[in-house]
């Protein structure tokens, strides 16, 4: 096995340093009535070159970037991968180290931690952020359980167009506690409806996404008000995280939190993960974080580090009474988010935005001046938004597919009121070119 | 180091190629840019045109300006700061830094992989699906489970969604438990997930001899327990050789019994946790199935479960399509005793690719191959160790060894400045002052990574720091002196939280 170095004379050198006759009697203290009796029903080993073959069979069998135009979004977005990111990930001090428990040998994660956390908080506005969580729903779990705790309260009211899989990982981790789930509607126009009904003296919080699951851009300064009006945390979800170079930072707006899903920046899609959850909050919450933090101090001869800290927040210190059960971070994924950042800067992100918008405009305006195809929602809209089609989403969609476009997602679930409709994601990738023949197959008729 | 430095202007480095390097943002410099986008083909539009009034944002803090050779520099220059698998023994105990195979990361790479949409068609992710439900399929014969979900992202995922699983069970039997039974030895994410679920946690002793005794399990057994949650090999290296009979005790009082799978390495092909009682467990991908640790992530913490539990596994469920459903693989959402999703999308795919490649790579003789020589491996360590350190429980151990600190008695010298000497002999420290129930532990887990000679000179090592620390208690405390870095003051930094870089004002 060419993983494992041993030769026969090392093992007998091994055993007769032990004292033991033979590798099975190592295994002395498993009693013989709990030994597996029969070698695992498993496939045979296979070469490197078999499995390389085998896995590559497998991978063409679905479709991808580079096999299909491509306007589904919904979550996860498609947008180009500078070459960098993936050379210096790969580098194996990143790749095959862990977490930082000791700094003097890992200030390479700490530092790119540190650099993540700064950015983090000028894109949403805020004061402090974390070193990344699983993925933006379990981020958006988290912010909740963060204002419950603040706010010793329990009614959580979330928009009904948040993501529908935030919505049910929320669920899921809140049916443990007491918590009182309030979910708002949707306004015509595509944006959550007016919140002030559902508010009272007993919410922790209100969960709102921007823009939201059907693409609408929410009024979050509005939200804000309401909320703290209650003593509530207002937590902002943002799923494309490319549109807070477009859109006035949460905490500007008045957010408490802001989380989400950061995949856009430089993470591949990766059929839906690993992707890279991101949380930031203000100054007051800072106690309430969950996950890792890494801090910046000095050395013994008060030369500039970085370490991990306030860890008594964490599950290996705190146990029961932690502020999560998180114990590792997307490490990689922060890494690959930072070097995109840092490539891109602060002005060819806000033109990539830019970019997006006006792809997204060009579409809209096709889908416009296209009969059978309509814009259901009047609300404003950054790089994605639903589109009414003649028929069906599945035949539409199917239609997309028949000129090797994956169009859009089905919103025939999750928003019935408004036909039949497809979401739309229009990004960098979206040529002009594909973007006609998209709406043409949409509309049924091709070109 | 000898000689002075070279000035500092002049200089590009530290101490030869030992290169310092500044925040991202102290390098950047207005202008530069690292990104090139094509010429656009739709009309321009103004933001504030089609965005609501006050909706846009004016500028964009935080962000440096840098050329891609900047960038390149600043994070390959990061990275010669960091400990890793690839540069030398990780024996970081619990954690298993085994080798992670180059295939691996390669396949990981393949555009059907990488380039795809959790929500496309299923039609058109058969691939994906088809290894899925085979790894799925892999992972339960390995752990004598009958069902897996891979979709936890993480270990403490994986044991939230074990326990939301066990919780379920019960209410859906119409009982409200409320206490869980954990060993004090556990990992401290078992007693966070059991509190995320609601449960008061019950902390159990294990026996003189290190491990857990039944009469201590029926001692606190009631029909107010949920579960027990119990790591086999347990964080000694200890094997829980009574866990059948402890199971047995759980179950008669309509308990379930969790299985922590951190240590799932030392058993692979040699006893399986579904034998030994176990009714749920979770997979660490990125220990026992050779994923990267990545710097702390990211993981992938699938959870096995017998068949009562298999009606509370999360959505979706990946499936076989039979009869008139046609060919392939499906999603299936129709689980109304499911606890619900906890993931935005499958799981970490990109982690099931890897470890998919080293089951096919290993096959069953390799997979006991992995257990063999890791269990050998802490053996010899721990031949090699003791008498010179402290063994607490001393009996043949597992994946593992742990030492405690009473062979440093009197010489002023703790567990954490022995790790840091640690650091002088080129090795990252094992675990240390965990499990918490022996006094300043080490503890070291080699994996069947390393051979014998490597083996040889991390004892000699860590005799050395040992001699060291009677001879020259002052050397070891101040270790580690061939660092970039010495000792990082981390009380200053939990005092005074400096979380982010800001301008000079």
């Amino acid at each position: 096995m060419r993983y494992i170095p041993h030769t026969q004379a090392e093992i007998e050198q091994m055993l007769d340093a032990i004292g033991a006759p033979s590798v099975d009697a190592i295994f002395a203290t498993v009693p013989a009535k709990f030994r597996l009796q029969r070698p695992l029903q498993i496939p045979r080993a296979a070469s490197e070159q078999e499995v390389q073959a085998e896995l590559a069979a497998l991978a063409g069998r679905n479709a991808c970037l580079e096999t299909h135009d491509w306007f589904l979004g919904a979550g996860t977005y498609p947008h180009f991968i500078p070459s960098a990111i993936d050379a210096l990930v790969s580098r194996a001090e990143f790749m095959t180290s862990y977490t930082p428990y000791q700094p003097e040998i890992s200030q390479g994660t700490l530092q790119a931690v540190f650099e993540w956390q700064t950015m983090v908080c000028g894109l949403t506005g805020l004061d402090v952020s974390n070193a990344s969580l699983y993925d933006g729903a379990s981020a958006a779990a988290e912010a909740v359980l963060m204002a419950m705790r603040a706010t010793r309260r329990s009614r959580v009211v979330v928009s009904g167009a948040l993501h529908p899989h935030y919505r049910e990982v929320v669920r899921t981790y809140l049916s443990g506690l007491e918590a009182e789930w309030v979910e708002a509607g949707r306004a015509e126009d595509g944006r959550t409806q007016d919140l002030a009904a559902l508010l009272n003296d007993e919410t922790a919080c209100v969960l709102l996404q921007q823009p939201n699951f059907l693409g609408a851009v929410e009024d979050v300064r509005a939200a804000a008000a309401l909320a703290h009006a209650h003593g509530a945390r207002l937590a902002v979800v943002v799923t494309e995280a490319l549109s807070l170079a477009l859109l006035e930072a949460p905490g500007s707006l008045g957010a408490d939190i802001a989380c989400g899903e950061a995949q856009s920046f430089g993470v591949p899609m990766g059929i839906g993960g690993p992707h890279l959850g991101f949380l930031a909050a203000r100054e007051e919450l800072l106690r309430q974080l969950p996950g890792r933090l890494v801090g910046e101090t000095v050395d013994s001869e008060g030369r500039r580090g970085f370490v991990l800290t306030l860890s008594t927040r964490e599950q290996h210190i705190r146990r029961e009474r932690a502020t999560s059960n998180i114990c590792t971070n997307q490490g990689l994924c922060l890494l690959m988010a930072t070097i995109y950042l840092s490539l891109l800067g602060p002005r060819g992100l806000r033109r990539l935005a830019e970019t997006n918008l006006a792809k997204a405009q060009y579409a809209r305006r096709r889908v416009q001046g296209t009969p059978g195809l309509g814009l259901p929602l009047p609300a404003p809209t950054f790089n994605e938004f639903a589109v009414r089609v003649p028929d069906s989403g599945p035949a539409a969609l199917g239609r997309a597919l028949d000129q090797g476009i994956v169009g859009g997602l089905d919103l025939a679930a999750e928003a019935p009121e408004l036909g039949p409709a497809v979401l739309v994601c229009t990004t960098e990738l979206a040529s002009r070119e594909a973007i006609d023949r998209l709406v043409a197959a949409l509309a049924g008729r091709p070109r | 180091m000898s000689g002075p430095p070279p000035p500092a202007r002049a200089s590009n480095a530290g101490n030869g190629f030992s290169y310092e390097e500044p925040l991202l943002f102290e390098r950047s410099r207005p202008g530069r840019t690292g990104y090139s986008l094509a010429e656009l083909d739709v009309p321009e539009v103004d933001p504030a045109q089609v965005l609501p009034e006050g909706s846009v944002r004016a500028e964009l803090p935080g962000l440096p300006e840098l050329s891609e050779v900047d960038v390149v520099r600043h994070f390959t220059r990061l990275s010669t700061w960091n400990a890793a698998v690839d540069l030398g023994l990780y024996p970081l105990g619990s954690c298993t830094m085994k080798y992670n195979p180059k295939l691996n990361e390669k396949v990981a790479r393949l555009p059907g992989f990488a380039s795809a949409h959790p929500l496309q068609p299923p039609a058109l992710l058969q691939g994906f699906l088809e290894l899925a439900h085979q790894l799925e399929g892999a992972l339960a014969e390995v752990s004598g489970m009958d069902r897996v979900s891979l979709q936890p992202a993480a270990g403490a995922q994986g044991e939230l969604a074990g326990i939301m699983m066990i919780r379920a069970y019960h209410e859906h039997r119409g009982e409200r438990r409320h206490k869980v039974l954990i060993p004090e030895s556990a990992h401290g994410t078992n007693p966070a997930s059991a509190a995320l679920n609601g449960y008061q946690v019950i902390p159990i002793a294990s026996g003189d001899d290190g491990v857990l005794h039944p009469d201590a399990v029926a001692a606190v057994m009631s029909d107010d327990v949920a579960a027990l949650m119990i790591t086999n090999p347990n964080t000694l290296g200890l094997f829980e050789e009574h866990i059948a009979r402890i199971a047995e005790i759980v179950h008669a009082r309509g308990g379930l019994v969790y299985g922590d799978g951190a240590n799932l390495n030392a058993l692979l092909g040699i006893a399986r946790p579904g034998d030994l009682g176990i009714d749920v467990m979770h997979f660490n991908l990125h220990k026992t199935f050779s994923t990267p640790h990545g710097g702390g992530g990211p993981g992938a913490g699938p959870v096995g479960v017998k068949n009562v539990l298999a009606p509370h596994l999360p959505v979706p469920v990946i499936r076989r399509l039979e009869g008139s459903e046609g060919q392939g693989y499906g999603l299936d959402y129709d689980f109304p005793l499911s606890i619900g999703r906890l993931h935005g999308n499958f799981g970490n795919v990109g982690m099931f690719v890897r470890a998919f490649a080293y089951l096919r790579s290993l096959g069953p003789e390799g997979l006991r191959r992995c257990a063999e020589m890791a269990v050998l491996n802490a053996n010899y360590l721990l031949a090699r160790l003791r008498g010179r350190f402290h063994v607490p429980f001393d009996r043949p151990v597992m994946h593992e060894c742990v030492l405690s600190d009473r062979s440093l008695a009197g010489t002023g010298v703790t567990t954490l400045d022995v790790a840091k000497r640690l650091i002088d002999y080129g090795y990252h420290p094992p675990t240390v002052y965990f499990p918490l129930i022996v006094h300043g532990a080490l503890m070291i887990e080699p994996t069947e990574s390393e051979g014998l000679e490597g083996l040889d000179r991390f004892a000699d090592a860590l005799l050395a720091v040992g001699e060291e620390a009677q001879r020259d208690p002052e050397l070891v405390k101040r270790a580690p002196h061939h660092t970039r870095r010495s000792r990082l003051d981390e009380t200053r930094a939990a005092r005074r939280p400096i979380l982010r870089w800001q301008p000079e004002r």
